[in-house]
């Protein structure tokens, strides 16, 4: 059994709590516009360009046996995506380039190799409170995968932290629930449509399977996250609509805004369109505004992650 | 990063790095200011006295330790006694504050010297006409071919001297005298009479028949006389504090002045009896020593914290003394450290400790000689009077063990977050293991701290003496050229075969090897004659009647008389060897893609044209120390073992008596030994610095700092006398209480897998590159260098630009 993931970071202080060693799962089945992680959306691995660190050695252009690299007249990888095999396990430019300028984001890894990784900081974690973060991309995208991943280290007592857009089958979130210790629950838009605008998918099952994390008693073992996206998640209506469904449904703690911020580089270094309209960070007054908001529901408001 | 978000940050960053020098009182504010501003001088007051007395026939038909004694009581008697308005504790090694005298009798500075001194862009010290006459007239006739230095140049074999110059190794001891010592509670606990009966009783003692009488009777005569001159120089503090008191207007600064009067006539004479009298027997003490001669790291009051915390209790109960007074009198002790910059250095010395700070550092924390918890309310206090005072100098060490609290940890890592390098972290529990690996006693052990840099040792009771930095990617190279050195052409090694006959890693590991044994036979043997001739010629008498048990065995310090007797090689480059023979390893032998000839060409061309590809790959795509990585990491604890069992192989010296052991720092020398090694396998250019300390070659650690730690962990650091790691965290990592208590337990966990420091640069690299654009407006802008830190814009351009290059920790 294996997993796909695009990175591990080590003492990752902002996934939860004390030192953590945070596994970021690639796929998604959301296409939130303002994502900060694009390169957890595909479920396939992908080549990424870093134009600062290129030598225009050519060597990419050189090894492709599908010859789909080229540099445009501005001297800027292209790839044509259509001709490239890295979806099918072509790994070549990114493993002969000599700058790691070409990269393959997303690699499969057993999760004996997991744990192998996660276990070299299983001294720190001890001491602080802190464990292991599935991020993403969706880690409930990737069930199979996970709940292995999830046993192994409950067999390790190892802290678990699972960051979701709850957006899954509940049939799944049922199965991992009990070897989670603590949910980082995105809260994105109220509106079902305005979900589907801007994130792709609809709502419904984000709500109810929050409920269910609720009827198990689970309330306290979540910290929502709100992402404040200027223009769009930021806007009254919605954060009241928030801030009432929650209000009906549990006794949540705390909540975590994390303010958007520009990630435009990264989309290009994959070829993606970024069609966040917005540039700018959300202001401290909006924030503040939200962050009454939620304490006036009685949540502890966290800024950042 | 746009550049308006650029300008942002600097300014945010500038902003809280300023945010907090607040001395308490104006009158420390106003000694602050005079110490940080005051420009180094060199004084030629002891010069001239130390030239007048040998000239005198004083010396005459004595031996050498009543000679030295002698001419110490002759400076004690003389030299001038200045006093900084508004003090609270007297006595400058010098005519004033950051004056800073010579040593002719360990090295004679020529007119050429001086001029350097006096004229370089960084870290100049000035020299007056007058100064440069008497050098000229009186100092530079008299003890040119007498000095230690020209002594020590006459008597080293040809191979030492190839090897020196061509960069493989520095000498500690060819323009200062063995140092690296610091005080025990001896200090503390008596005076001088004290230590006056001591050696009358020890007088009486020594048989007539015994093999040395003679010269245990003469070092004891020496011990004697010292012992009167540094009374003699409080006296007179004294009558000078007596008659500025009955001058004195101000009738608060009139009474202060009696009492320091009062003071000066109780220390050093008798054992300190208050918190005021022991920080001024201290320093007179402090002053001896460094007067006596210009000892390397120059002297150190060791565990501060245990040692004063009786008289602090004490005078707290007895109402003698505040919080806040405490407070006033350790800063003010603080600003005595300041005032006194290192001596000058030229040459090569220069390079490899490019600084006027002079390393005293200032424990606080560990555990208390029953094996508890040391950390008391002055271990607190002492980390707030660093926070406030942020000078150069001195130097503190926090040191951590289990039985430590969390909280101390945290408060000192909260000294650390507005980034100007202080305090660094050091593993007690692994500090004292080391003491006992190396046979001292367990009180000894938990009584032992940390000097210099990183250097562990048992304070007051152990003499030991680093005696100079060891370029590992030099002997690489070298290795690479089957013995000669492709910079000179010159042949300075052995021929252990050309490497492009090597079949496997192993012949090249052997031929490694088997270089730097040949390199270490010859820096031993010139390490023990140079030890023989500072026994034979500069005994240290003054220093000797503190450090255990020299006047018990009626044995100078510089002779073998401490209780415990250590030489030291210092290593550096481990990371850039490390990664280079990795690259080697990895790419030649294992992967087969690169032949070490075409490896060998492309180092020759400095991995100019084509082979910048090929660099690249070096750079990017070859395991790197640092990164937790077992390719490259088992090299690293290969070679760690290896330095120690080749190092530690060796017989004790024969005059002292010394085991030999190994340190891993580098001070400056990493910037030196680069410019003097060609380009390495690791991707390294020509004349780039090496690594530094036991740290990642700049840059290339990339997995974040809980990596690098492990990396770190994996050698065996408990066979090492100390290892240096510097780390350059983002502002962000310190920003507030939670990351700072999750740092606190990265800490932890790194001295729990065997680490044995750590040091943070709390800075940007915008910031430092904007500094570097605007030195004018960053004068005060302080960072990490190695086991200290120093003004960013006063190093040179090539130690600026290593720290800059430095990987950046930062938040994930």
């Amino acid at each position: 059994m294996r997993g796909l993931i695009f990175d591990i970071k080590r003492f990752a202080i902002h996934d939860g709590p004390g030192i953590r060693t945070t596994i970021f799962m690639k796929g998604c089945p959301l296409r939130c516009i303002w994502c900060h992680n694009p390169e957890g959306i595909s479920p396939k691995p992908q080549v990424m360009y870093f134009e600062y660190k290129c030598i225009h050695c050519y060597t990419c252009v050189n090894v492709c046996p599908q010859k789909a690299v080229y540099f445009d007249e501005g001297g800027m990888q292209r790839i044509k995506r259509d001709l490239c095999t890295v979806e099918q396990g072509c790994r070549i430019c990114g493993d002969m380039c000599p700058t790691t300028a070409t990269k393959i984001v997303g690699r499969y890894i057993t999760v004996e190799e997991l744990m192998q990784e996660v276990m070299k900081d299983a001294n720190l974690y001890d001491d602080s409170g802190g464990g292991v973060t599935f991020s993403g991309g969706e880690p409930l995208f990737q069930p199979q995968f996970l709940m292995e991943a999830l046993k192994s280290l409950r067999r390790r007592y190892i802290h678990v932290a699972l960051d979701t857009s709850g957006y899954s089958p509940t049939e799944v979130l049922k199965a991992v629930e009990p070897l989670v210790n603590l949910f980082l629950y995105d809260l994105k838009l109220f509106d079902e449509e305005e979900h589907k605008k801007y994130t792709g998918v609809g709502n419904k099952v984000i709500k109810k399977n929050l409920k269910f994390l609720v009827e198990r008693g689970r309330a306290k073992d979540i910290y929502l996250r709100f992402p404040v996206i200027p223009g769009i998640t930021d806007t009254s209506s919605n954060v009241e609509g928030w801030a009432k469904f929650l209000q009906g449904i549990g006794k949540f703690e705390r909540i975590h805004l994390l303010p958007f911020h520009d990630v435009s580089e990264k989309y290009r270094r994959l070829g993606m369109d970024y069609l966040m309209p917005a540039r700018e960070a959300p202001s401290e007054e909006k924030m503040k505004r939200i962050a009454e908001r939620f304490e006036e529901i009685g949540l502890e408001v966290v800024r950042g992650g | 990063m746009a550049q308006s978000e650029r300008v942002m940050n600097i300014q945010e960053e500038i902003a809280r790095r300023s945010e907090v020098i607040r001395p308490i009182n104006d009158r420390i504010a106003r000694l602050r200011e005079e110490s940080v501003n005051f420009e180094v001088r060199i004084s030629v007051e002891r010069s001239k006295l130390i030239t007048e007395f040998y000239k005198s026939g004083m010396a005459k038909g004595k031996s050498v330790p009543v000679q030295r004694a002698l001419a110490f009581k002759y400076l004690m008697e003389y030299v001038s006694l200045p006093v900084e308005e508004g003090q609270l504790i007297v006595g400058i090694r010098g005519t004033g504050v950051k004056e800073v005298p010579t040593y002719p009798e360990i090295t004679v500075h020529s007119l050429e010297d001086l001029e350097i001194l006096d004229t370089r862009e960084n870290m100049p010290y000035r020299v007056d006409d007058e100064t440069r006459r008497i050098y000229e007239e009186e100092i530079i006739p008299f003890w040119k071919g007498r000095s230690m230095r020209d002594i020590i140049f006459e008597n080293l074999p040809q191979e030492w001297k190839d090897a020196y110059e061509a960069g493989v190794w520095t000498e500690f001891m060819e323009q200062r005298s063995p140092g690296h010592t610091a005080g025990g509670d001896r200090i503390f606990k008596m005076g001088l009479l004290d230590i006056k009966r001591e050696i009358k009783r020890k007088m009486q003692e020594i048989e007539p028949w015994d093999p040395e009488y003679y010269e245990k009777i003469e070092e004891l005569k020496g011990m004697d006389i010292v012992a009167d001159a540094l009374m003699i120089y409080a006296r007179r503090y004294a009558e000078k504090l007596e008659k500025m008191a009955k001058e004195e207007k101000d009738e608060r600064r009139k009474k202060e002045l009696a009492r320091m009067a009062e003071i000066c006539r109780w220390v050093p004479a008798h054992a300190p009896r208050t918190f005021w009298e022991s920080l001024q027997h201290y320093w007179f003490i402090h002053v001896g020593v460094t007067y006596e001669t210009n000892p390397w790291d120059s002297f150190n009051p060791g565990r501060i914290d245990q040692h004063l915390y009786p008289f602090y209790r004490k005078d707290l109960k007895e109402g003698r003394l505040t919080r806040e007074k405490a407070k006033e009198l350790l800063q003010a002790f603080w600003l005595k450290f300041n005032n006194q910059p290192a001596v000058p250095k030229v040459g090569v010395t220069a390079e490899e400790s490019f600084t006027y700070n002079d390393f005293s550092k200032l424990n606080v924390g560990g555990l208390k000689v029953d094996g508890s918890d040391g950390v008391n309310e002055l271990s607190y206090l002492i980390l707030e009077v660093l926070d406030e005072m942020r000078t150069l100098q001195p130097n503190t060490a926090v040191l951590i063990s289990d039985k430590n609290p969390d909280d101390f940890l945290i408060q000192a890592l909260k000294v650390v977050a507005p980034g100007f390098g202080e305090p660094p972290f050091f593993n007690f529990d692994r500090v004292v293991l080391r003491m006992l690996r190396q046979g001292k006693s367990l009180e000894d052990a938990r009584t032992s701290g940390v000097s210099g840099c990183v250097e562990t040792g048992a304070f007051g009771k152990e003499s030991y003496i680093l005696t100079g930095y060891f370029n590992l990617p030099k002997i690489l190279e070298i290795t690479l050229n089957n013995g000669y050195d492709p910079r000179t052409g010159k042949k300075v090694g052995i021929e252990t075969g050309d490497p492009k006959n090597f079949k496997s890693f192993e012949e090249l590991w052997s031929a490694f090897v088997a270089q730097v044994k040949y390199f270490m036979d010859i820096k031993m043997q010139g390490n023990d004659m140079i030890e023989a001739l500072y026994a034979k010629h500069l005994p240290v008498p003054f220093l000797s009647l503190w450090i255990e048990d020299c006047v018990e065995n009626a044995k100078d310090c510089n002779a073998g008389g401490t209780r415990y007797n250590t030489q030291y090689i210092q290593v550096v480059g481990l990371g850039t060897l490390a990664d280079s023979l990795a690259a080697l390893k990895y790419h030649v032998f294992d992967r087969k893609k690169v032949s070490m000839e075409e490896f060998l060409d492309a180092l020759k061309n400095n991995f100019e044209g084509k082979y910048e590809i090929l660099r690249q790959i070096l750079i990017n795509r070859t395991p790197k120390f640092g990164n937790d990585d077992d390719y490259v990491d088992d090299i690293s604890k290969r070679i760690v073992d290896t330095m120690v069992e080749i190092i530690e192989g060796y017989p004790p010296s024969p005059v002292r008596r010394a085991s030999k052991r190994a340190y891993f720092l580098p001070t400056t020398v990493h910037v030196y030994f680069g410019k003097v090694t060609g380009a390495t396998p690791d991707g390294r250019k020509a004349a780039v610095p090496v690594s530094e300390g036991v740290s990642p070659v700049q840059g290339m650690d990339r997995k974040g700092i809980a990596a690098v730690f492990r990396s770190v962990a994996k050698c065996d650091w408990d066979k090492t006398g100390g290892a240096l790691l510097n780390q350059k965290l983002t502002p962000d990592l310190l920003s507030n209480e939670e990351n700072l208590k999750k740092l606190a337990h990265l800490i932890r966990g790194f001295f729990r897998a065997g680490g044995h420091h750590v040091q943070f640069n709390v800075v940007s690299r915008e910031l430092l590159e904007e500094a570097q654009q605007k030195p004018k407006e960053f004068e005060d802008l302080m960072v990490r260098v190695a086991g200290y830190s120093d003004y960013f814009v006063n190093l040179p351009k090539g130690l600026q630009d290593e720290i800059i290059e430095r990987t950046e920790q930062k938040e994930v």
